[in-house]
């Protein structure tokens, strides 16, 4: 044998590491992954903790989300019945107004006719304004006469439609289409919005801390691999990538967990839900986790996980240096 | 193979591990490298193998400046220069063929071609029927050719070991060196730290001597 030959193929062996090879590549991967994936399966009850702790932490702002989702889906079957409040001019006649509300009544789109006359819209405002002092200072009542009209009319545009007509009205000052309850309450679930946003992003903090004190303890654990691993000349990125599978699979798994915790809670509440729609003649079912959440709450997870373990491995590795 | 030009490396705190060392060690070279301890015989082992950093003057390794190489290319070169430990530097959770197996799954080898290698390494040694044992089970002496299934395993043109009979008895020790010479004898570049003068005179190699961190002697 030649020296010539041999030297050949000691460098051939060695050139490997340099071509990309995107079989090979991904091979290595799957190894890596599923290695990790071996060595969590081997500590079943810490893997089972950290990522029930993930799960946990990650089921509060996906329920409440939901909740929220439903109470959104509720408020939006109510709006079915919109309410428009008609304001009648000062100069017409008790008499006209009975005859506007009997024509009202007629109306099919009509399915209730109220009326607020001055004296009763007097009253309704001294009682709940606190303004009852002031008004006592006015020599006649300045209110006027209001026809409160409620329609089955399903959309928006039809309520608009209908709102139109009755501006037309040769008795009415103005008409006002009363969605303002619709709107506090948009307020109210907007604010809500934000604070479950707020509660996400702040236990998605905690699962990225969660991840970061795990990884960082096994790679205390692993120590003495790590360091043996850089004297035989293994690449940062080869030394890393077992811990970031380690936390994908953590964050995977804490989002799958919460996905199942979130299940069982619809199931726990749809008996209930389903008795208190039932006394409201409702046919309201809650709406459970769909694909989007699902992708959102799991993919964010395992997100979070990855970002978790790249942080500790950034943070840790460089501190295991070769003696 | 390894150019030494005036290297000095000062560690932080005053002491001197190496001073002002030039030598020059061919390719298929076996060099016996001695001297008390603390005489700079790890440091000159850690500066081939980039453990360490020289302070100033030149360490070139196949052609290499080590000086300049940036600490990404590390890796890379240390998979040329396969390292022997004193203490063997073992995973004990892993069995030996696994520990063996480490180089070559690092150089991203396939599954078949790893496991040919390590067999016939771990056959060279005198281990292929313990590749399923774990280190800890295993004697000194056996640990130690794990140690150097390890370091040859993906045939490294240069192989450095630090002590590699330090904690084993003269038969032993004649053994491992018996195995060095073998490697030698395939073009391998081999420097071997050890202050064990007798063995070291009996093997008839060029020595290297350190003294506080100089080179004293370099005798053929």
């Amino acid at each position: 044998m030649s020296g010539g030959s041999r030297k050949k193929r000691r460098s051939a062996s060695f050139d490997t590491h340099r071509r990309f090879q995107p079989h090979a590549w991904i091979l290595r991967h799957l190894q890596v992954a599923l290695a990790s994936l071996g060595r969590l399966t081997r500590s079943p009850l810490s893997t089972l903790m950290t990522a029930a702790v993930i799960g946990i932490a990650l089921t509060l702002p996906t329920g409440l989300h939901l909740l929220l989702s439903n109470l959104q889906l509720l408020s939006a079957g109510w709006d079915g019945t919109t309410s428009i409040s008609i304001f009648i001019k000062q100069e017409v006649k008790p008499e006209q107004l009975d005859q506007l509300v009997s024509r009202l009544r007629a109306e099919p789109r009509i399915a209730g006719v109220r009326l607020i006359t001055r004296e009763q819209a007097l009253e309704e405002f001294q009682r709940l304004s606190g303004f009852s002092g002031a008004l006592e200072a006015l020599e006649e009542n300045p209110l006027p006469p209001v026809v409160v009209v409620t329609s089955t009319l399903e959309s928006p545009e039809q309520a608009e439609t209908l709102l139109a007509e009755l501006e037309q009205l040769g008795e009415t000052d103005f008409a006002q289409l009363d969605m303002q309850w619709v709107r506090r309450f948009q307020a109210i679930t907007e604010i809500a919005q934000r604070a479950i946003l707020v509660l996400a992003s702040l236990l998605g903090a905690a699962v990225l801390l969660v991840v970061v004190n795990t990884i960082r303890l096994e790679i205390q654990n692993r120590h003495a691999e790590i360091e043996i691993t850089k004297l035989i000349g293994g690449t940062d990125a080869f030394i890393r990538r077992p811990f970031l599978y380690l936390g994908i699979w953590y964050g995977l798994s804490g989002g799958i967990i919460a996905w199942l915790l979130v299940l069982l809670s619809l199931q726990l509440l749809e008996a209930p839900v389903a008795q208190l729609a039932g006394l409201y003649q409702s046919g309201f079912s809650l709406i459970g986790i769909d694909a989007p959440t699902f992708l959102m709450l799991v993919g964010g997870s395992t997100l979070l996980g990855l970002a978790g373990s790249w942080i500790a491995v950034g943070r840790h590795l460089a501190g295991v240096e070769t003696t | 193979m390894i150019h030494f030009d005036n290297v000095t490396k000062r560690y932080p705190g005053g002491h001197t591990g190496l001073s002002n060392a030039s030598f020059h060690i061919e390719q298929g070279e076996m060099v016996f490298l001695t001297g008390h301890s603390g005489a700079g015989k790890s440091t000159l082992l850690k500066l081939i193998g980039l453990l360490e950093r020289s302070t100033s003057g030149q360490v070139r390794v196949a052609g290499k400046n080590l000086t300049r190489m940036k600490r990404r290319q590390i890796p890379y070169h240390r998979r040329q220069v396969g390292m022997i430990f004193q203490d063997h530097r073992l995973l004990n959770d892993r069995t030996v063929f696994d520990n063996v197996a480490m180089p070559l799954i690092i150089a991203g080898l396939g599954h078949t071609e790893t496991s040919h290698r390590v067999r016939a390494v771990l056959d060279k040694v005198g281990l292929l029927n313990r590749e399923k044992a774990y280190p800890i089970t295993l004697s000194g002496g056996e640990q130690q050719r794990v140690g150097i299934a390890r370091a040859v395993v993906s045939k490294p043109p240069v192989v450095l070991a630090d002590e590699p009979t330090g904690n084993l008895d003269p038969d032993l020790s004649r053994e491992i060196m018996h195995l060095f010479e073998q490697f030698n004898q395939v073009g391998v570049t081999l420097i071997i730290a050890s202050h064990d003068l007798e063995l070291i005179r009996r093997m008839q190699r060029r020595i290297l001597t350190l003294d506080q961190g100089r080179l004293e002697g370099d005798t053929r």
